[in-house]
């Protein structure tokens, strides 16, 4: 189910010349798109709430502590998008065995030559904004797979201390196999500390992707934006192989 | 020596009564409940004098400062008295070579037996010289001590976890003591440990004869499973998110959560919300002063006292984490912002390139 091959005239030209044809591939399958949305409104409650729970500010006054829970409700809705987020994750993990050739987990790492030769290419053209020489990969451009490699590993890592803080008010046995970070970090204090610094990871990654996803599609025009609500991406025809 | 504890009380003129007494709070203090009672009482008509040691290395004695005040005099009375508590540098009357001659007698007189409790962290740098008794390094007395020892146990933080002295730079190389002996050590932390806690240890150890119950760090379970917070009286405003903003404002005076005064409660392990403090007063944040986490490894190098996240290294004592983050991510966005300007003045050349292209191509 990779391409459906209806070639689309380039609307973007219209002085007379033969138009550049492309085709519509569909990249992205219904599991990663939903793990992508899934993904992005927890990681987006996780860090709000997760930012709340270190500076909460007075949101509701009420004279006496019956009156109202709203930070109890803040972090229960940390821990909800947490198990979201773990499970989710999980599913996707699963995708990356069986699904299309875009999901496939070795995608995220640059393992061929012709992979980190697209790193190369793709922060020149991200960072010194020059022109890309050549096609660009139709999933995953291979700089920006890598980057999602990072980010599954602090997430693990954010996934442990959240766990490792979890654990002793919770009786699911799920973090309290994480509970060995607390004296490795130095107890709790290390544990919060570094679940306080990846946060601030995931805050720089959100704004960086969400940018670079806009600036691929403002240069390209290959429906980077929309792919990840209908799955379809274009690829010039003489580029597909 | 050779007296079962009943004995000893009965000779120091206790009532058959007072000793009952005594083996109803000494049950209770073991965690043993009202059912316990015949059962202490059985041990203690038997069970001998167990000889103690009570070894004070790099410390400030705010330990025995506080064992001396435990709630309950009639349990404490008791076992000063039913304890053979042989060697102590605070307490006891003899000094000197008298001193040594107790220790080393107690040690060859009851191998296997007695009970070693330790004050204090052990400096091991340059020799062992910066803590030195009757000519030998702490570390030498502790081997003594701890090598036919039936129990070992840590007093306070500094025997637990090192408290200040272990602080960085660590200049003694101050040592928990359990990094030391091969043998099981119960850490008691705290600066100090709660008098009740102790006591209760010491019970245990005396009406069981077994280590109770430990967890990962070795800290008896029944005072050091949950955390300050969990079971603090403020607790509910936590919930509620009301928080004291400032000292001696409105909400301090209501009580509020001490959270964002940098109450260190929430990582903290220990009974002081439960048992309280001085015949149980009162603690810390019952007083209105957020907990310093004086029974948490490394409490004094994630300071400040007063924020709740420990300064971010290298950059000074009022930068947190959160205050690192903040700033690196107004800087991404700055510069996302900057490059979105220059993409946009760079389109419309873009857009004539692909033309451009596209012209040749076709």
């Amino acid at each position: 189910m990779s391409t459906s091959g209806e070639p689309v005239q380039d609307i973007f030209r219209s002085n007379g010349h033969a138009p550049t044809e492309y085709r519509r591939v569909y990249v992205w399958e219904l599991p990663v798109r939903a793990y992508h949305w899934i993904n992005a409104t927890a990681l987006v409650a996780l860090c709000i709430t997760g930012y709340l729970i270190g500076h909460p500010f007075h949101l509701l006054y009420a004279p006496e502590a019956y009156q109202q829970y709203w930070f109890g409700w803040v972090r229960f809705i940390h821990f909800v998008s947490a198990w979201i987020y773990i499970m989710n994750f999980m599913a996707r993990l699963y995708w990356g065995f069986v699904g299309n050739k875009y999901a496939r987990l070795k995608t995220f790492l640059p393992l061929t030559r012709a992979q980190r030769h697209e790193i190369v290419e793709v922060i020149k053209a991200d960072v010194l904004q020059t022109k890309m020489h050549g096609p660009i990969s139709t999933g995953h451009n291979a700089l920006a797979a890598f980057i999602y490699f990072i980010t599954f590993i602090v997430f693990l890592l954010q996934m442990i201390t959240g766990f490792a803080l979890y654990s002793n008010m919770s009786t699911s046995s799920l973090p309290r196999l994480f509970m060995w970070a607390v004296p490795l970090l130095g107890g709790e204090f290390g544990v919060r500390f570094w679940h306080h610094i990846f946060l601030w990871f995931f805050v720089c990654f959100v704004i960086i992707h969400v940018y670079l996803a806009f600036y691929h599609d403002y240069i390209e025009g290959r429906a980077t934006i929309s792919s990840i609500v209908g799955g379809w991406k274009f690829e010039r025809v003489k580029d597909v192989k | 020596m050779g007296q079962s504890i009943w004995q000893s009380m009965e000779r120091k003129g206790y009532s058959r009564r007072e000793f009952l007494q005594f083996c109803a709070a000494a049950a209770t203090a073991a965690g043993m409940g009202q059912a316990g009672v015949a059962q202490v009482a059985a041990a203690f008509e038997k069970k001998e004098k167990p000889a103690v040691v009570w070894m004070h290395f790099q410390e400030c004695t705010c330990c025995s400062e506080s064992f001396i005040r435990a709630s309950h005099p009639i349990v404490l009375d008791a076992l000063l008295d039913v304890l053979s508590l042989n060697y102590t540098e605070t307490l006891m009357a003899a000094s000197g070579f008298q001193a040594e001659k107790s220790l080393n007698d107690t040690i060859q007189n009851n191998k296997g037996k007695y009970i070693v409790l330790v004050e204090g962290a052990v400096p091991t740098h340059d020799g062992g010289v910066y803590c030195m008794i009757g000519g030998k390094t702490a570390e030498s007395i502790l081997q003594t001590v701890a090598k036919d020892a039936a129990a070992i146990v840590a007093w306070g933080s500094c025997a637990s976890n090192g408290c200040v002295q272990a602080a960085k730079p660590n200049p003694t190389g101050a040592t928990p003591i359990s990094k030391l002996v091969d043998k099981p050590v119960i850490n008691v932390p705290g600066c100090p440990p709660i008098a009740d806690v102790m006591m209760a240890v010491v019970t245990h150890l005396l009406v069981l004869g077994q280590v109770p119950a430990l967890d990962s760090l070795n800290r008896p379970k029944e005072f050091y499973g949950r955390r300050v917070h969990d079971t603090c009286y403020r607790r509910p405003n936590y919930d509620a998110g009301l928080f004291v903003e400032s000292w001696d404002d409105e909400n301090a005076r209501r009580g509020y959560c001490l959270y964002k005064m940098g109450c260190k409660g929430p990582v903290t392990y220990n009974a002081c919300s439960v048992v309280k403090w001085n015949e149980g007063t009162s603690y810390p944040i019952q007083s209105g002063h957020g907990c310093i986490g004086c029974s948490e490894d490394g409490f004094w190098d994630n300071g400040p006292f007063y924020h709740h996240l420990p300064s971010f290294p290298g950059f000074g004592v009022e930068s947190t984490a959160d205050t690192i983050g903040t700033l690196v991510g107004v800087a991404t966005l700055a510069g996302v912002a900057a490059h979105a300007v220059v993409t946009n003045v760079r389109k419309q050349k873009v857009i004539a390139e692909v033309h451009a292209e596209e012209q040749k191509e076709s």
